[in-house]
């Protein structure tokens, strides 16, 4: 009886994170997976060598994982406000924004006025300011989920599109902070140090771990290396890129367990009974509005957390940037994914991040096949526009042609898929995951 | 923040012309607002569904416009010799037959298929939709301001201490007579089958009422009226040079806040709160400028909607005129 799935003899057993072998097995396999092969791992088999998957490892593909990572942040943080509270949040984009712009007034260089000269910057670490921007944001979530509590359902919907909108405007208005809509203004690196105050035109200070630059690998890299053996070899140095996905990837760890752990928790529960009836919540005994107010803070937290990441990643970000369009992202994000659910949210954000990057290189492969020539040249022409008059969905040639270019055609197929989804699959990718599996379950058998 | 536009009024009592120009531009701005927010609730109040694709589908409106006033030239090709006025406004009608259409489809192929979904998922869904329309219509505008081809120009009616645009005219002039018009409808033989299904589809459906085309009515019309307020929305006082990208849909998110402040499932409702908000916004942006406000920045009027609809929300959750909502276990 021992490892039959769906049968567990405690309690302790059944509510574990990951409750079976196979689940164990898989998670290493994942894991192990997920840190060789973005950097670069060789298999060796005797004088063959193979790199799998070995695109990965390249630096506009570590660019688009360490997005996933930082995205997967702030998805998480919806989806304990969404899924698991039941508190539909347009205003995810303001507590991005909110943690990113404390991130950049406590992390950017001192300039020459001092703190608070034109773009105020403390010239912090990194470990000041990446907590301070998820506690600034929950803080602010709190403030703000007195307002929230009192309405519900779709007028929570609308409070937070307000919430956005107005947002927005802070954002444009406090230029010191956010540098205003034409330029935005810069945020502090990715950099480990320990401690020491940065100024602007000085190297900073303070010992630490150099995330900008290419250079050997890290200490924990070359231990793995030496520890799986001579099969698997990893390269002796590190990119840029594979510096900040590493790091960007061990903080995205600690939030999903944290996200996996909270659903085991008291306060986990009580936010999914609030969502599946609240009065009958409450009738039991767990206080509505301060569930709802802590899922508000909790979320927050994560959104800041990722908006601070985003804009250390990226750079630069004008205050528009944590508008509507981003918000409708990571609702997107929750629902593509499968709402209330950990894997569900990782998997909606792998699908649309990465999605942008599948349209372009199909796009560009489609354009390569009409010039080609060829029995499925007009087959391709029929969906990509190569020039001025030529019908097609997809745009690639620049100037004014008909057909939507990549970007506009991502904006549009978020919109497409939200609608599919939750026309068809309204589990989203992770109940089509769960339908295969339920399937090979009772393979043969049909039930 | 009545009580706060009040106390404005009273401080600059003497400046009439900057006091009636307010009213006027907030008397226009409200019945954009009422338009858009009269075609929310009738969608709302008739099926169920929460329509966040609302300024996308005004936004496609006045493209529509654009392109069979100025593009196309129709019906305008087989009128030379016809005034202006007139040959545009067959271009409007045929804009808004069109959005009805639009209506009709998005209704039939994206929401019929979710009738009986909760609230949320069928919300979701028009978010899902706005995207799309939103995204397309983005790419069909182009890059630059498209002109209507639109008859009022930047002509300015003077009259006293009034100073009108036309279009503003025309603007009041339209919703009023949209007001009477909806009135009418909803006294008629259809309008009565839609306020039965809105009251209770099992009811309805149980007189012989086709719940499923009174669905198709009501996105019709309220398509119908979202792109008549889109096209309005684009003209010479809020626009300066035509339709351009995302702004006629983020200007009707701000009809949101006028349903909210009307409650969502009321028609008078609608209008009142549309006139609230467009006076709240149209005084913010005429008094709350200057010197002593220079802290607010540029761009405030237009958070203000939102600001009076939180303010709202917390004294009277359901609005004004709004059905509050009874919960069970």
């Amino acid at each position: 009886m021992r490892g039959r799935p769906n049968l567990y003899v405690s309690y302790e057993d059944e509510q574990a994170i990951l409750p079976t072998w196979t689940k164990r097995v898989l998670m290493v396999v994942f894991g192990l997976a997920a840190v060789l092969i973005p950097l670069g791992a060789v298999l060796q088999f005797g004088e063959r060598t193979v790199q799998p998957l070995g695109f990965l490892a390249g630096g506009d593909w570590l660019r688009i994982l360490g997005t996933v990572a930082i995205t997967a942040i702030a998805a998480l943080g919806l989806n304990i406000l969404t899924g698991l509270c039941g508190q539909v949040s347009l205003g995810h984009a303001f507590f991005m924004g909110i943690g990113a712009y404390t991130a950049a007034v406590l992390g950017s260089p001192v300039g020459a006025a001092g703190v608070f000269g034109s773009r105020w910057g403390a010239g912090l670490p990194m470990w000041v300011w990446l907590p301070a921007a998820g506690i600034v944001a929950a803080m602010v979530g709190a403030l703000v989920a007195p307002t929230a509590v009192r309405v519900r359902g779709l007028y929570l919907a609308f409070v937070t599109l307000g919430l956005v909108f107005i947002g927005e405007w802070m954002f444009r208005t406090f230029v010191a902070v956010t540098g205003g809509s034409q330029s935005g203004r810069s945020f502090p690196p990715l950099n480990l140090r320990l401690w020491g105050i940065e100024r602007e035109g000085q190297p900073a200070t303070g010992p630490g771990l150099d995330l900008v630059g290419d250079g050997p690998s890290w200490a924990p890299i070359n231990w793995l290396d030496w520890l799986l053996g001579p099969w698997i070899n990893l390269p002796d140095t590190m990119s840029s890129e594979a510096k900040h996905y590493v790091v960007l990837g061990a903080i995205a760890v600690v939030f999903v367990l944290f996200a996996k752990n909270l659903q085991r928790t008291r306060i986990g529960r009580s936010f999914m009974a609030i969502r599946d009836r609240d009065i009958a919540a409450e009738v039991m005994g767990v206080a509505d509005a301060g569930a709802k107010t802590r899922a508000f803070a909790i979320s927050s937290f994560y959104a800041g957390v990722s908006g601070a990441l985003l804009g250390a990643f990226v750079t630069r970000l004008i205050p528009e940037s944590f508008g509507l369009d981003l918000s409708v992202q990571f609702v997107a994000i929750i629902l593509i994914g499968g709402a209330g659910t950990v894997t569900g949210a990782l998997l909606g954000t792998v699908f649309v991040v990465v999605l942008p990057r599948l349209v372009q290189d199909f796009s560009l492969w489609l354009t390569e096949t009409v010039n080609a020539g060829g029995f499925l040249a007009p087959v391709a022409d029929l969906v990509v526009s190569t020039g001025p008059g030529d019908f097609g969905l997809v745009s690639t040639s620049q100037g004014v042609t008909p057909g939507l270019n990549v970007a506009q055609l991502n904006f549009v197929l978020y919109g497409v898929l939200i609608i599919i989804f939750l026309i068809f699959e309204p589990l989203g990718l992770y109940g089509i995951w769960i339908r295969i599996r339920n399937y090979w379950k009772a393979w043969p058998f049909t039930y | 923040m009545i009580s706060l536009l009040v106390v404005v009024v009273a401080q600059a009592a003497p400046a009439t012309t900057k006091l009636t120009s307010a009213v006027t531009n907030g008397l226009s701005l409200g019945a954009l607002y009422a338009l858009l927010a009269l075609g929310f609730v009738i969608i709302f109040k008739a099926s169920q569904v929460v329509n966040f694709a609302h300024g996308a589908i005004a936004a496609v409106g006045a493209y529509f416009t654009v392109y069979f006033a100025t593009v196309l030239n129709v019906p305008g090709r087989w009128l030379i010799g016809f005034p202006l006025a007139v040959q545009w406004g067959l271009s409007v009608v045929c804009a808004i037959a069109a959005t009805a259409l639009l209506g009709l489809l998005i209704e039939r192929v994206t929401l019929r298929p979710m009738v009986g979904e909760p609230l949320f998922s069928v919300a979701i869904v028009t978010i899902g939709l706005d995207i799309v329309v939103r995204g397309i219509a983005n790419d069909y505008i182009g890059t630059n301001p498209r002109p209507l081809g639109d008859p009022f120009g930047i002509n300015v009616w003077r009259g006293g201490p009034f100073n009108m645009a036309y279009s503003e005219i025309a603007t009041i002039a339209v919703t009023l007579a949209v007001l009477g018009l909806v009135a009418l409808f909803l006294r008629s033989r259809y309008g009565v089958a839609m306020r039965a299904t809105a009251f209770d589809q099992e009811a309805a459906m149980a007189q012989g009422i086709s719940v499923g085309r009174i669905f198709a009515m009501a996105w019709a019309i309220g398509a119908a009226l979202a792109a008549l307020a889109g096209i309005f929305s684009s003209l010479f006082p809020r626009a300066s040079a035509g339709v351009t990208q995302n702004f006629t849909a983020f200007f009707a998110f701000r009809a949101f806040p006028a349903i909210i402040v009307g409650g969502l499932d009321s028609i008078p409702g609608a209008v009142a709160g549309g006139f609230i908000i467009g006076l709240a916004e149209s005084f913010a942006g005429a008094y709350l400028v200057g010197e002593t406000w220079s802290f607010l920045g540029s761009g405030f009027a237009g958070v203000v909607p939102y600001l009076v609809m939180l303010g709202f929300l917390l004294v009277r959750p359901y609005g004004l005129f709004g059905t509050a909502e009874i919960r069970r276990v």
